[in-house]
């Protein structure tokens, strides 16, 4: 087995030629390094990967109240608001928790970025991946919500995985952008908490898309959380939620946008990391 | 085609480096007027450099700095070369490039083969995962592949002598152990090209030669290996080839023996244009250290165990009051091993005069064992508690036999008994305690 192609050219500026292919290559490291902090994360904590559960469940609970109860905001059709909330949350969750704990990956990793070679692409879409790990284990929970609710999801939930997806590129666009800049300006440490917080309310999570007047939902979708959160409902909540069509066009649109810009980015930047960081 | 692997063409490596100008805003008498000045300036020139998409550099004088420039190097399938250089030559960051960590910043490099690089041992270790984990997750890290780890995991951990601590957690492990679990994975690569940075001075002298044993046996089985190393046995014994680097650029490469000569007379040389050489305190500026020779008080590397060390450097000074001259006596592997004050033990400072002065400092003979030193010189303001000038290893120099009293027995550095003769005198007593 190699690693490597048979010759390497060392040159500045140089595009790599095989840069798919080393990161294929890559792929145990990539398993490995995802392993690692997965296995890490819940170490010398008491209630271990309750974790990953009790942050979400409670901010739904808040947001049930305060949006459905006090606010008196429509659900989607008839699904409980708890359950509709649930239902966006948990892209929410995967977006920012993917967001923050990538854009902070790289540098975290000092020690190896600067003594090992490998396609740095790599870091952060691990990290990526372990907060899909705590992704899976919400879904469970929502199940459990679900079954308390007596909610049945139609032939809709299929299509969900589709929509992970593109929670998952919605994610990996920014988060690779932000991690190049992050490595180069440290500032992007203290904008990321502020995103994560902000977007929390810009998005719809705690309430219905809905109730967004009409003339402004187009507008509304750049955000691609939109999107996302919009198809998750539609899946979840079997047919109470409507697709907004242009919408997601509109998100499906900017994502694709910010995976390409990220990746671009972080192509042009990654080869100075071990430099600057 | 050549049967080079490595191909090295007019290779030159940059970096910016930030000073901060007129020196010590922290410290004593700055007005606040200046320093809220300087952050001003400061502040737009990141601004401009975060719009050109530049790097951020602290300080306000930027300065560029050739880490490497104009290297041309070949090496052929199957030698062992040594890179062989003073601190700051440009070592490790030639590897850096051979390695791809970093990019070039002109020129460039062909490698014909599958490379690995053990620039540190035990990267990316985890203190948290158990020993176990740890070989399955540095392995990946170095290039191996998990079915080739599962392969050799049991030669691993035979050869780190672990065993029983394999579940537990590396961060309950003795800094020994560590580092043996770490050199065993990092030995077990399997590589066409090997780099290795001086990754050998760690662990005890036992494991150090285990280590050495298992490179040899690497070198020896037709890889190529490129190892940087302070240590000239190890040099000598490894490799077949040396390349001597000074300040980023080659001086030499041929025959293992020839290299080591040419850096032996390199480092009896002050080295011209040294980043640090350049460097300058707030009032003073230490230059040109050299260590005299006992005789024709000629600049020399060699020191006698026994005479008088004799050191000679150019002061520069703003006349500022007080200051003190300081130097401190470093071991091979830089482990301080005395201190020297004018002011702290002779009550003697620095000439309250602006200009330039020759100092010459003659120390007590020491009875050093064989193998290298080093003296680093600062100055400083006794009553501000921090260095004006600092410069590490100021001068070099080595022993190259040591033993005081003439038995042929050569008391060596590496050996790891100190650096220091313990002298009996006149010899030791033995007394019968019996009755």
């Amino acid at each position: 087995m190699t690693l490597m192609p048979d010759l390497i050219i060392i040159e500045p500026g140089r595009r790599e030629r095989h840069y798919w292919l080393d990161l294929w290559r890559y792929r145990e490291l990539f398993r490995v390094l995802a392993w690692r902090d997965l296995s890490v994360r819940y170490k010398q904590t008491i209630i271990g990967v309750l974790w990953a559960v009790i942050r979400p469940v409670i901010t739904v609970l808040v947001f049930t109240i305060i949006f459905g109860r006090i606010a008196q905001l429509p659900t989607d059709g008839t699904a409980p608001y708890a359950l509709m909330v649930f239902a966006g949350m948990l892209p929410w969750t995967f977006f920012s928790n993917g967001l923050s704990e990538a854009s902070s990956s790289v540098i975290n990793s000092a020690n190896l970025i600067t003594k090992v070679y490998f396609p740095r692409l790599i870091v952060p879409t691990a990290t990526v991946v372990v907060a899909l790990v705590d992704f899976l284990i919400n879904f469970c929970m929502l199940l459990l919500l679900m079954v308390w609710y007596r909610f049945m999801p139609d032939w809709r939930i299929l299509v969900l995985p589709a929509f992970v997806l593109l929670a998952f590129f919605a994610s990996v666009g920014p988060a690779l952008w932000i991690t190049a800049l992050n490595v180069k300006y440290r500032d992007f440490r203290y904008i990321i908490p502020f995103i994560a917080q902000f977007g929390l309310y810009v998005s719809p999570v705690g309430f219905s898309s809905s109730v967004v007047p009409e003339q402004w939902r187009l507008l509304y979708s750049l955000n691609p959380i939109v999107g996302v959160i919009d198809g998750f409902r539609w899946c979840i909540l079997g047919g109470q939620s409507e697709l907004y069509a242009p919408g997601l066009a509109i998100s499906i649109g900017v994502t694709a946008f910010f995976l390409w810009f990220g990746i671009h980015q972080f192509r042009k930047m990654e080869k100075s990391f071990a430099d600057l960081i | 085609m050549s049967d080079a692997v490595i191909t090295v063409e007019n290779l030159s490596k940059r970096y910016l480096i930030g000073h901060t100008s007129g020196g010590g805003g922290a410290y004593g008498y700055t007005a606040l007027r200046d320093v809220l000045g300087r952050e001003a300036r400061n502040f737009g020139r990141k601004a401009v450099d975060l719009l050109r998409g530049r790097q951020v550099v602290q300080g306000d004088e930027v300065e560029e700095f050739w880490a490497l420039k104009a290297l041309n190097l070949e090496i052929k399938q199957g030698e062992a070369v040594g890179i062989i250089g003073r601190n700051g030559a440009g070592k490790t960051t030639l590897l850096k490039v051979l390695s791809r960590i970093t990019e070039p910043t002109e020129g460039r490099v062909l490698l014909r083969g599958r490379v690995a690089s053990l620039l540190e041992v035990g990267t990316g270790f985890h203190p948290e995962l158990t020993g176990r984990e740890n070989i399955f997750l540095n392995g990946a890290i170095l290039g191996m592949t998990q079915r080739e780890i599962r392969k050799k995991f049991d030669e691993i951990v035979a050869f780190a002598g672990i065993e029983r601590f394999l579940d537990t957690p590396v961060k309950r492990y003795s800094s020994g152990m560590y580092v043996r679990l770490a050199f065993a994975v990092a030995a077990h690569l399997e590589p066409e090209i090997l780099i290795v940075d001086e990754v050998l001075a760690v662990g005890d002298a036992e494991f150090q030669k285990k280590c050495l044993g298992k490179m040899e046996e690497v070198a020896r089985g037709g890889r190529t290996v490129v190892f940087v190393s302070h240590n000239m046995a190890a040099i000598k014994s490894l490799t077949t080839r040396g390349f001597v680097l000074d300040a980023g650029r080659s001086v030499f490469f041929g025959t293992t023996e020839e290299a080591i000569q040419h850096y032996m007379q390199l480092i009896s040389r002050p080295s011209a244009g040294r980043p640090r050489e350049r460097s300058k305190g707030k009032h003073t500026a230490i230059r040109d250290v050299y260590l005299l020779s006992k005789d024709d008080h000629e600049p020399t590397t060699q020191y006698v165990p026994g005479e008088p060390l004799v050191l000679e450097m150019m002061i520069d000074t703003d006349g500022t009051r007080g200051m003190s001259l300081e130097l401190f006596l470093t071991d091979a592997s830089r482990t301080r091993l005395g201190f020297a004050s004018t002011y702290s033990f002779h009550g003697q400072t620095l000439p309250e005069k602006k200009g330039t002065y020759r100092a010459i400092i003659k120390l007590d003979p020491l009875l050093l064992a064989a193998g290298c030193y080093a003296f680093d010189v600062a100055t400083s303001e006794p009553s501000a508690n921090h260095w004006d000038h600092w410069v590490e290893s100021a001068v070099e120099f080595e022993v190259q036999f040591s033993n005081a009293l003439g038995y042929p027995w050569d008391f060596k550095q590496s050996y790891g008994f100190g650096a220091l003769t313990l002298l009996c005198r006149p010899t030791a007593e033995f007394v019968s305690a019996r009755n």
